[in-house]
């Protein structure tokens, strides 16, 4: 394996923490403090189900801004700035540097989300003065939430190859939005009773990343356990689909001419 | 017979254009140029002649619509030739948020150099730039004129056998100006074929074996720089200083020019005797005589359509 994309991505992080991204984290772990001592004032009972709610949502609305505004602009910025240039003439292919945009940004969204879960279970300890055996479901869902961000970077960076970064983020959020409710959309098309509507709903339900799937937030706030075979099967989905995203922004960008 | 260092065939590249793209614009036309081992290669050309436009297809940034090209024996399409050369891009721009001391061992970890070896490969082209002092400085902070430097230490780095630099002196002061032609030089001594582009034809004069001029994306002649252009002498440029109230000789009349207390005029090599006895009759102190040929510059305002420099544009300088 080539160490070149891992060079590119260790850069990229560097990048991210040099621009302050990172300091998103500030900001959750004031919320995180605030909702628990909020929380522990306002409500009976349901103190847990209330801080793993707001915590894990928090982590996934934080990780999809940085996802689809850092993302949008990996190649982009590249190109604009025309630092691409004295990289390309290195000896490095197009799709190492593909590879390494991404694996950068889906390592600051690693690091973001693992300090913010950790954030967490402070606030959740606070509350509830313990951890329980459920509470593995907590992390679960943090690691179901970073291959929804795995994919949403990945369709951000394919956006990016080719297009500007307000049109990426129009096209990544639509996608995203659509694949939330891409459910709905197969539904839609077994009630018309066409066959070609139904047909055609089906291909978009099949073509969209199904985003629903990585949602398990109201289990882990519940205790409830996390199905074992949705571990592995949105873990080979994620895999699959940022693959096939990935070889299509290297196809895409290796055969652009840059300006 | 080794290959030459760099090999062009027929480049051609076009560009779409237009609302529906569905024009197209040539911005370098069947480009075809050798460039030997060693060699100091002037690549001249006014703005928009596809001077960059060559370079970039050279460095894989953009693809030719047709022809080919090779740098010592290998396609501009392998990569791994990418070891052997080095490249700056005009008005070069780098990763703002790193340090010139980061940047440098960004691009050595390319060419897969030990964590020893890249820590005193940095310090060494840090120093060549004259940029050690602002090694721990962030890029974001750096001068037109030192991001041309560090430019010029990534090109050059990892020791490649040709070094291609796009317009080296733009935005250098004449120090700087100086300090680069001094890295020309020396990659040249050590046997490194430089390939750069320049509007700066002194640099070209002073600095090339061989030029190549390209204008509207057509080659327009290769040569060395005084193979294309004629040595002949067309004329004597006379510089001199007059003692205050003296008048200058009325033969020489409206053809003198000055600048302060200095006086310039032209005149036919063969009349050169004739106006110094003017001058030393007019008590004139004679600065020096210069024989005016015709220079890289007039050839490549010819090729542009321009005028002929005329020694009326031509500056006194004292020095």
């Amino acid at each position: 394996m080539s160490s070149i994309p891992a060079v590119v991505a260790v850069n990229t992080f560097r990048e991210a923490v040099r621009d302050r991204v990172l300091y998103n984290l500030i900001f959750f772990a004031l919320l995180m403090m605030g909702a628990a001592i909020l929380v522990g004032q306002i409500s009976v009972g349901i103190e847990r189900i209330v801080i793993v709610n707001l915590g894990l949502s928090s982590i996934s609305i934080f990780g999809i801004i940085m996802a689809i505004f850092i993302g949008v602009g990996l190649v982009y910025k590249e190109i604009e700035k025309r630092t691409l240039y004295s990289l390309l003439a290195k000896p490095i292919k197009r799709w190492e540097f593909i590879v390494g945009k991404f694996g950068g940004l889906l390592l600051t969204l690693a690091v973001n989300t693992t300090f913010m879960l950790l954030g967490l279970f402070v606030a959740l300890l606070y509350v509830s003065r313990h951890l329980e055996r459920g509470d593995w479901g907590i992390v679960e869902a943090a690691y179901f939430i970073l291959l929804q961000l795995a994919l949403i970077t990945a369709l951000a960076l394919f956006f990016s190859c080719f297009s500007s970064p307000m049109l990426s983020t129009l096209f990544t959020l639509g996608i995203y939005v659509a694949g939330l409710f891409s459910k709905d959309i197969r539904e839609i098309g077994a009630l018309t009773k066409s066959p070609v509507v139904e047909w055609a709903c089906k291909a978009i339900y099949y073509a969209l990343p199904n985003f629903h799937n990585f949602n398990v937030i109201a289990l882990a706030g519940h205790g409830q356990p996390i199905p074992a075979s949705l571990l592995w099967q949105n873990t080979l989905y994620a895999a699959l689909y940022v693959l096939i995203l990935l070889l299509a922004s290297a196809a895409v960008f290796s055969g652009r001419n840059l300006k | 017979m080794s290959a030459p260092a760099i090999e062009i065939q027929s480049l051609t590249k076009d560009y779409a254009v237009g609302f529906w793209r569905e024009k197209t614009r040539r911005s370098l036309d069947s480009l075809s140029l050798e460039v030997h081992e060693g060699e100091a290669f002037g690549f001249l050309g006014p703005n928009g002649a596809g001077k960059t436009t060559t370079l970039k297809l050279l460095m894989g940034v953009i693809f030719p619509t047709s022809g080919t090209a090779r740098i010592r024996g290998r396609s501009i399409e392998d990569v791994a030739m990418h070891r052997d050369i080095g490249y700056l891009p005009e008005q070069p721009y780098f990763y703002d948020y790193l340090t010139a001391r980061e940047l440098l061992d960004y691009f050595a970890r390319f060419f897969g150099y030990s964590a020893a070896d890249r820590g005193e490969r940095v310090e060494k082209f840090l120093d060549l730039v004259g940029l050690s002092a602002a090694g721990n400085v962030q890029l974001r902070k750096f001068s037109k004129g030192m991001m041309q430097r560090i430019g010029i230490a990534q090109a050059i780095l990892h020791d490649p056998k040709v070094v291609f630099l796009d317009e080296p002196m733009s935005g250098l002061d004449p120090v700087g100006r100086r300090e680069v032609r001094d890295i020309i030089l020396e990659l040249k001594r050590q046997g490194r074929t430089v390939f750069f582009s320049t509007h700066i034809l002194t640099d070209a004069e002073m600095l090339c074996d061989r030029v190549a001029v390209l204008v509207g994306g057509k080659l327009q002649g290769v040569g060395a720089p005084n193979e294309i252009v004629s040595l002949e002498v067309y004329g004597m440029e006379i510089l001199f200083e007059l003692k205050p109230g003296a008048a200058v000789p009325a033969s020489l009349g409206d053809k003198v020019r000055h600048t302060g207390s200095r006086y310039q005029v032209e005149v036919p090599e063969a009349g050169l005797y004739a106006a110094l006895e003017q001058l030393k009759g007019a008590d004139a102190k004679i600065l020096g005589v210069v024989p005016l040929r015709p220079s890289l510059e007039d050839y490549f305002f010819k090729l542009v359509g321009k005028e002929k420099y005329s020694p009326h544009s031509i500056e006194v300088n004292p020095q």
